[in-house]
Formats: structure tokens, sequence, C-alpha cells
């Protein structure tokens, strides 16, 4: 049920670089300006597709190639389109010892998503990630900015279910 | 509990756990009651109440957690709380002067604080984060105020006599470092705060920015005129958006009042301060991939020399610490570096804070005096291991640290007696295990966090973390080999000899450990392809028991693919075509009935 890899995002349509360009303006005087400026683009376009990578090289005055050696080398960026719901799994200590593997077990049940996958829907990405810092109520997940502690994997599942009937 | 009111005010843990237990909404029930009653009237001592949003107290397994402050009288911590609560207790407590004591945190919450010495965390529960004016009341930026009428060679000379070492983990006498940079030559040097709290288990570092991030400026404040540093840095995780939030805020009230930017408090002293967003990576823990990563480069570590006292960001004088170690420096200013060099042990002096986590009955943030024991802080601050169950080890250190056994429970908790033993302190994550928990699965657990984090510069790491990892999951899966063991520790004592940074350098700490102290874990599962703690699936055979079986049925409730058949006084079975191998069933077993 996975996404087929889609890196860029033109496939005929126009695509406005405004936000993009903006940004880049605000960040061309800076000293190491490549990490802001890509969370931000990321922010306002969802992910980062070829066409906005090639984008931003020029603006910076850098080559694709290094820009895209950032963008691999950091967890949080994205080259694929994400689902509408980021499903944060912590697999931190505190939580794989709490039973976290569970957890993500519970979503690929779900959705059918693995690791870094999006639904066909582009609504659910599972993202386990390393450790929210809220270890105290562990297993912990989040859903986009929520974050839910002290899970069984038969509420998280309830939880889930939830969010795949919100509209939208 | 020192704090006084002249008002009513009711201190609401706002905290990541606090809000993700529901903060805001008893936040906001509080504030609705208030109003409805009359309660917001300033002219009456006892009808103006408040609600005030402060940090993380500790105790994040009890939250919501509020302290009801009436003056005159003494504060009453409510643990558990949620909005539906609120009114019977502004009605009885606040309006009526009845304390409600069934929900009233007793004597097991208090026994929390007991053997806590809170002076880093003492005012994170009771500041509202997010206010400037509060901070400055509590007696905020006055060690600052205070360095700034001695030398900056007085400070250095000041912390260097407090004893305090760097609390990121490697334990650096602090005052040196700072000497090292000052002593560079250079006219433009960088203040850099490590905010990078990467270690899995760690949250002290998230804890102090969210509750208290006027105190790690002020403590960065310190270091710059101590230094010479004019510029500053906070690289935070982008995983900690609470605490991003909070210290952007921090930094602009700070510069609006005249504490952060051009001649601070009209001194000759200038100090600009930024935060920089991480964006999800291990190593930039490491000083030199966390100064690449500020320069907008792919986040991988330098060798050293040049040190970043020399040659660091942008190729100037740099000095980082860490968000404690600043958070530390204003108490050592404003009482003085003997007060300070009085708490601790001989060469750990002052207080560190741990994350306590895993299986122990109160989950959550401590800060106590170094040296004190495992023991201590396990079963006295901790309250011991939660369902009964037998403690089995702690990792301290987190993926750069080692576990400890039974054995070395008496053993002193202060920087050298941690690497005697064969842990570390490291960021102070503290992750108690039981029974339960397979320690091979625990090694292949923090295998699989260090591989995929390390970041493929050197050979040793990126090659070896694999290997490593290639061979524990082999024996977790029961296709261990008899001469594993000895491959790993041979792969691992490698690695560590020969990683350019403290990534590969400590990454086989784990294994080595494990190794040293649960070697026949590893037997049984390489030679007997059993898992003692039936943690890895592949090696259970999910069979009922049925000599253990009570036959109550627990089981047949947790299974979540309806595998187990089950009838009132009769032993549980497992459709082994339909399970799944969760272990559900043997997590719930109260009685260990199911192999």
């Amino acid at each position: 049920m996975a996404t087929e890899v889609k890196e860029t995002e033109s496939a005929g349509k126009e695509i406005d670089f405004t936000a993009c360009d903006e940004i880049c303006e605000k960040y061309k005087d800076w000293k190491g300006a490549t990490i802001p400026v890509l969370q931000q683009v990321q922010e306002a376009y969802g992910y980062l597709f070829s066409e906005i990578v090639e984008r931003i090289a020029d603006n910076l005055n850098m080559s694709a190639h290094q820009i895209y050696g950032v963008i691999t080398f950091y967890a949080q960026f994205y080259t694929k389109p994400r689902g509408k719901y980021v499903i944060r799994v912590c697999r931190g200590t505190a939580c794989h010892v709490q039973g976290s593997g569970r957890i993500s077990e519970v979503v690929c049940e779900e959705f059918g998503i693995k690791n870094g996958e999006t639904s066909a829907d582009l609504k659910f990405t599972l993202e386990e990630v390393s450790c929210i810092g809220a270890c105290g109520m562990a297993p912990v997940i989040m859903i986009n900015n929520k974050t839910y502690g002290n899970l069984k994997p038969e509420e998280a599942r309830k939880i889930f279910r939830d969010y795949a009937e919100l509209q939208g | 509990m020192s704090y006084t009111t002249d008002h009513v005010e009711v201190h609401v843990c706002m905290g990541t756990a606090g809000v993700a237990s529901g903060g805001h909404e008893v936040m906001e029930a509080l504030e609705q009651e208030f109003a409805k009653r009359g309660l917001k009237n300033a002219e009456s001592k006892e009808r103006n109440c408040a609600a005030k949003q402060t940090g993380c107290r500790g105790l994040c397994a009890r939250d919501v957690l509020i302290d009801v402050y009436i003056p005159g009288k003494e504060p009453v911590t409510y643990e558990h709380v949620s909005a539906e609560m609120v009114p019977t207790i502004v009605e009885e407590h606040i309006v009526g002067g009845n304390v409600v004591e069934k929900w009233a945190a007793k004597a097991d919450y208090f026994q929390f604080y007991d053997k806590q010495k809170r002076y880093v965390l003492a005012d994170c529960g009771r500041v509202d984060p997010e206010s400037l004016e509060d901070y400055i009341k509590l007696g905020g930026y006055e060690a600052i105020k205070k360095a700034l009428t001695m030398t900056p060679e007085q400070v250095i000379d000041e912390v260097k006599k407090s004893g305090l070492r760097g609390r990121g983990g490697g334990g650096f006498p602090t005052g040196l470092k700072w000497t090292f940079c000052r002593n560079s030559p250079g006219d433009h040097k960088y203040l850099i705060c490590n905010a990078d709290e990467g270690d899995p288990g760690a949250f002290m570092d998230r804890s102090i920015i969210e509750g208290n991030p006027h105190a790690v400026i002020e403590g960065m404040l310190i270091a710059g005129y101590a230094i010479g540093c004019d510029e500053g840095y906070i690289y935070c995780r982008a995983e900690y958006p609470l605490a991003i939030v909070r210290v952007i805020k921090a930094i602009k009230d700070a510069e609006a009042a005249g504490i952060l930017g051009d001649k601070v408090f009209g001194t000759d002293f200038h100090f600009k301060l930024k935060l920089k967003e991480g964006a999800g990576a291990f190593v930039c823990g490491e000083e030199t991939a966390l100064i690449a990563s500020i320069e907008g480069e792919r986040g991988m570590p330098r060798p050293r020399p040049p040190f970043p006292a020399v040659k660091g960001l942008w190729q100037k004088p740099s000095n980082v610490n860490n968000v404690e170690t600043f958070a530390n420096l204003p108490g050592i200013l404003l009482n003085g570096s003997e007060w300070y060099a009085n708490i601790g042990t001989e060469k750990s002096k002052g207080t560190k804070i741990f994350a306590l986590s895993g299986k122990v009955k109160s989950t959550g943030l401590v800060e106590v005096p170094m040296g004190i024991t495992v023991r201590e802080l396990i079963f006295d601050v901790g309250g011991g291991i939660p369902k009964k169950r037998k403690f089995k080890a702690v990792q301290l250190g987190g993926p750069s640290g080692g576990c400890l056994t039974p054995d070395h429970l008496e053993t002193p908790i202060d920087y050298d007696s941690l690497i005697a033993a064969g842990a570390m302190m490291g960021s102070g994550g503290v992750v108690v295990m039981d029974e339960t928990n397979c320690m091979v699965n625990v090694a292949h657990f923090f295998l699989t966090f260090t591989q995929r984090e390390s970041c493929g510069k050197c050979i040793p790491c990126r090659i070896g973390t694999k290997t490593m990892l290639d061979i524990l999951t082999r024996i977790i899966t029961g296709q261990g080999r008899e001469e594993d063991i000895d491959l790993l520790l041979e792969v691992g004592n490698d690695i560590k000899t020969a990683s350019l940074c403290g990534l590969g350098q400590t990454a086989p700490n784990p294994v080595l450990t494990t190794v040293k102290y649960f070697r026949h874990e590893y037997e049984a599962h390489i030679r007997d392809k059993k898992c003692p703690a039936r943690e890895c699936a592949e090696l259970i055979e999910f069979v009922v028991v049925d000599d253990r079986c009570k036959k109550c049925g627990i089981c047949k409730k947790a299974c979540p693919v309806d595998a187990i058949t089950w009838e009132k006084g009769t032993v549980a079975y497992i459709d082994k075509s339909k399970c799944v191998k969760c272990r559900e069933c043997i997590v719930n077993c109260p009685f260990n009935a199911i192999d």
C-alpha cells in the first residue's frame, strides 16, 4: 500500500516558487543558511521534490548535489510526500523496554505501512524516531504535534482508527 | 518549598508530559472556574486567584500535577488531575479551605523528593517559563549582574574552584575548558549551547529548557563574559518543539529588556544569541559535528586537533557546553564556589539530573547529589520495580554507556566510579530493566540505533557497527553461532580503538557490558535457542505450561487476534496457526506460564 517513489512534483503542472524564493531571499546574507532554508521550504511545500531542490541550489548559489548531501544526512528532510497525519513512534530505550516495537507493528497492521512509508491515500506516515524525550510516560507516540503516552497496543489501535475516521 | 505568593496561585505542569496528559485543559478549567466564581478580584487577597503554567517538576508518571499555593498555608500538590476534577478542587479547597484529600499527593509522592537536592531544577515547576518578569521575580539574572562586577578571570576561577564538570557526558572540567578558549587568540569567539539531546532515555535538557529557559540564557551570558565570546548559539534538536518555542520567546524578551544584545545590563559586554534548530542526527551531539551542522553542512565530526577552542565554528575559537552545565552556573555565581564544592564527592561536585525511566515505579526527572548509590536512586527515589518483579539491570549513559547489575547497587554515582564499573555518566539517562527484559535484545536495540546514526565518515564505525548488528540479529533470531560472542568482543574492541569520534568509540559499550555481565543469556540464545527473558519472539514457543497456568483467562483477554481458547477452570491453549507472536499474552500473564 505504500506509495511509489515520487520525487518530482511537476508532472505537467506549474510550480509556484514564490514562497521558496522569499525564504531564500530572507537568508541570503546568513552564514550556514542551508538547514534553516530547507526546513522552511519543506514546511511550506510539504517535502523537498527535485525541482524545488534545484531552485534552492540556484538561489543559494550552491550545487544541487551539495544540497542533497545535506538533505540525505538528516532524518527530518523528506524527498517523498508525507501523510496528513505523521505517526511518530518513539523507539527510545525507555519506550523499547516498555514494548514500543509492538506499537509500530499495530500501525503496520492497520495501514500497511512500515517505518518511513506513507499510505497510498496520503493519510498516514509512519516514522520511528529515536527519542521524543518523554520517557517518563513510555511508550509514547506523537501524531502530528499531539503526544500520547503510557500506551497499550490496543489503545494505540483505537487511537489510529479514530484518526482514520476523521474526514478529509 | 519556600515559594510564597501574596495571592492564590495554582501551578500547572505544562512540560511535554504535562501537556500530553491534559495540562492545557486543566489550565482552561481553572481559568473558567475562577472567572465563574468571581475569583479574579485583584482587590481581595483570598479572592484573587491565578493559574500559572510551569515546567516539569519531575514526576511525569503522575501528570497532570498541580500545586495550590494559598498565602499563609502549606502548598498542596494534587496528582493525576483532569479538567473534571478542577471544580471540586476550587470549591472545596480554594473556596472552602478543605484539602481534597483523596486526590492530594501522599507520602509515596514525597518519597520521590526525599533524597533529591533540587538546585538546578529548583525553579522548574515554580517559574512561568514564558515570563521574563517571573524569572526576575524569583531572583533571575542576579548571577550575571554579579559576574559583571568581577573580572572574567575571576569568574573562570570561581567556576574552576567549584569543581563543575561538563554535564553532557564527558565530564571535562568546565573552568579549564573555558580557559583554553579564552587564551586562544582571536577577536571573535563563539559560545555554543549543546541542546541536541539525542540519547534515547535522556530528557533533562528538554525539561530545563522547557521549564526555565532564562536560566540557560543566564548561564550562557556568564560563560560568554568569562571566555570573551560575543555571539552564541543554542543548538536544539527539532524533536523538541515546545523547547524551541520557549527558547525563542525567552531570547526575544531578553533582547527587549537589554539583557541580550549590545551593552548587556548597560556594561561594555555584548552578547548576541541565536537558536539553531537541528534536523535529526544523533551524531550532532558530538561537538565538532554540531559545529559542522551550524555551518549548514552534513553534521559529520571533524578530527581533533584542532580543538574547537582553537578552530571551531567558522574557524573561530569556540566553546561548547551542555544545557545542564549552563544551568548550573547561576547557582555557582550566586552562592559561591565553596557552597557548590560542598555538594557531591571529592572529584564529582554538585548535583546531577537523571532521567529515570523503564521498569521503575516513579519515572521522571530527578536531581540528586553526586555520590548517591545506584540503589538509592532506583529504590528510594524511583520507588523500586513495579509489579513485584525483580531488578535485573540498569543502563546508564544511553547507547554510549553500559549496564550495571544487582551486584553494583552500592556503586556511588559519580563520573569515575561509573567508568570503573563499566558504565558512564553520559548525559544522565537511567533505564531500569526487570527480569522480563532480555539483555541480548537490549544490546541489539542499542546497536540498531548507533548503526543507523553512524555518519559513515570513518570505516571502523560504519562497517563495524553493521557487523556487530548482523551478529546480534543472528543471535536473537536463533541463528547464532558458537564463535559469535568472541567475534562481538573482538569487533567491539576494534571499533572502540579506531573510531574518529565519541559515537564510534562508545558504540560497542552496551554489547561489551552485557556480554561481561550476562554472558549466560547470550549462550542460551546461541546454544539452546532460548530467550530466558522470553522477549525474543523467534525463540519463544508460545505454549502454555500446564502446571504454571492458574486458569485465570487473562491471556485470552489480552490476545488481539483471538488465538487463545480458554474457559473457566481450564488451562488456556494457544492456536499457533492464528498466533502472530505479539507477546501480549506473555506480558500480561501474572504467573509466567507461557514459554
